[in-house]
């Protein structure tokens, strides 16, 4: 590796780099723009029903004012007993679920036991603080252990709550407006489904952020059950016109004929182990 | 065009010293527009979705505007100044009509709304425009303009948050373009109609801004029918 100069620093091989902060503080002083954070909007909840928890997220992947996604899975796997929903930017929830996910298991193999969710809880908090808000990932995370059915949401700073329902990203309003009207404690497997249900759908279609389907997700102390979809709210309308084109329309110019010499190869495969046979 | 925050905005220097507050006087409330011509008639539509943000303010309000029996105006972007802008315009047409004795053909409307749009050159309506009608002839023709001004007549043209969807496909599928070994086929209300309401169908799909319904609206020399196609609301 060459030596780093002044003139020509090595980058830092860990974590994020913070060089241009200070430049960015000058500029930002002297006038410039600042370029905005894209949102990426959604709407996710999760509740404790008599059972276990649900939890339920919408399908819509938003870039600016363009849908990216239209039917992209937010609802991520931790481990058998847990599952967590993740709103903000889309990457960093992929990948934050996926690095604690994997540490799980290996928690798992190490202690030889099923992780309690206070485990993922302070891996999920522990990181997000780490970073200081600048990995975007809010959190739903759900999941019933041997202490019961737990809920709890996590913010990007690295903030937690635990709750009997919560709800987050930008359609949260709509969905907590369903939730503070008619939730209550101990409700059945059906009702609790609806009223997630219901939470979702009001996200979908009051927040632009937010669309196409309900996913939901079922725990109980004897396992999980992906609904994916739960509900399709939206389906794309019928197409009236046909729109094929004819042969031609992209016009052919030129039309060679080249003839290759095919040869044919088997491939016979012989067990070639010192334990078959006789030598 | 950006989205207006919900508050006035602050650029707050890094180290947290004095604050400049500026108000921004322009509000994005989305929205989608196209017209087709044809030959003796014109479609214009437009979605019903009025938004600010994340936020619906109404799934009810079409953005087009009668001038005349001939003559149809199209207008997305920030809702106050259509309003007002579509006010000033009546006035200005009936102000014509008091002069002249006659209608306001609709070239005549197109080059009024183009100097009525430049005079606020340096404080702009911020509003997409798309003008269709009947000329003298009984011949469709569309105009679409810019936010200062500019106009261009044509067959097809869109406007709004999502007119960069759907305008590639009116060129390819109206104009005939990037197609070859094509005989262009004169266009019918019916198949215009068609295309009107697959466009949005897919729009709607990919931006957030169209959606509800499109109110779609056919001029011929026999008058003007509306019809109204739901589409998805999320």
């Amino acid at each position: 590796m060459s030596a780093a100069t002044a003139l020509a620093p090595q980058p830092s091989t860990t974590g994020f780099s913070f060089d241009n902060c200070q430049r960015n503080a000058a500029l930002e002083s002297s006038g410039m723009a600042v370029p905005k954070a894209v949102k990426t909007g959604t709407t996710i909840c999760g509740i404790v029903f008599k059972d276990g928890v649900i939890l339920g997220a919408d399908t819509r992947a938003t870039d600016g004012s363009t849908v990216a996604s239209l039917n992209c899975q937010k609802i991520h796997y931790l481990a058998p007993n847990m599952y967590c929903c993740g709103a903000g930017t889309a990457a960093d929830t992929e990948q934050t679920t996926k690095l604690i996910s994997s540490n799980l298991e290996l928690h798992s193999l190490n202690t030889g036991r099923q992780a309690p969710l206070s485990t993922a809880l302070k891996m999920l908090a522990q990181m997000l603080f780490k970073y200081q808000g600048h990995i975007s990932a809010a959190l739903v995370l759900g999941g019933v252990d041997r202490l019961g059915p737990h809920i709890y949401s996590v913010h990007p700073h690295g903030s937690v709550d635990r709750l009997p329902y919560v709800t987050m990203g930008s359609g949260s309003l709509a969905a907590m407006a369903v939730f503070e009207s008619r939730y209550r404690p101990n409700m059945e497997l059906e009702e609790g489904k609806k009223l997630v249900r219901d939470a979702i759908a009001a996200g979908i279609f009051n927040d632009l952020g937010s669309g196409t389907n309900v996913d939901l997700c079922v725990i109980t102390k004897d396992g999980a059950q992906m609904l994916r979809p739960y509900d399709v709210a939206n389906v794309k309308g019928a197409r009236q016109e046909r729109y094929r084109f004819k042969r031609g329309t992209t016009a052919v110019l030129k039309t060679r004929l080249r003839k290759f010499d095919v040869q044919e190869e088997e491939v016979v495969s012989m067990d070639t182990s010192e334990a078959s046979g006789s030598a | 065009m950006s989205v207006q925050t919900m508050q006035p905005g602050a650029r707050e220097t890094a180290a947290g010293g004095p604050r400049q507050r500026y108000f921004y006087p322009y509000a994005d409330n989305g929205g989608t527009v196209v017209a087709i011509a044809g030959d003796d008639f014109v479609v214009v539509a437009s979605d019903t979705r009025l938004s600010s943000g994340y936020s619906i303010y109404t799934r009810d309000q079409k953005k087009t505007f009668q001038l005349s029996e001939r003559t149809i105006l199209g207008s997305t972007g920030c809702w106050c100044d259509v309003l007002t802008m579509t006010k000033v315009l009546r006035a200005r047409m009936q102000m014509y009509r008091h002069e002249h004795n006659k209608a306001m053909s609709t070239g005549a409307v197109a080059q009024l709304l183009s100097t009525m749009l430049y005079h606020k050159r340096f404080f702009p309506y911020y509003v997409s425009n798309v003008l269709a009608g009947l000329d003298e002839n009984g011949k469709g023709i569309v105009y679409h303009y810019d936010p200062v001004g500019h106009h261009d007549p044509g067959k097809c043209y869109t406007g709004g948050s999502g007119g960069a969807l759907i305008q590639p496909l009116l060129d390819n599928q109206i104009n005939y373009k990037n197609q070859e070994n094509v005989t262009p086929e004169p266009l019918t209300v019916k198949k215009t109609v068609s295309i009107i309401k697959d466009v949005f169908t897919s729009a709607c799909e990919r931006d957030i801004y169209t959606g509800d319904a499109v109110a779609i609206q056919v001029i011929t020399k026999d008058g003007i029918t509306e019809e109204l196609f739901p589409l998805r609301r999320d």
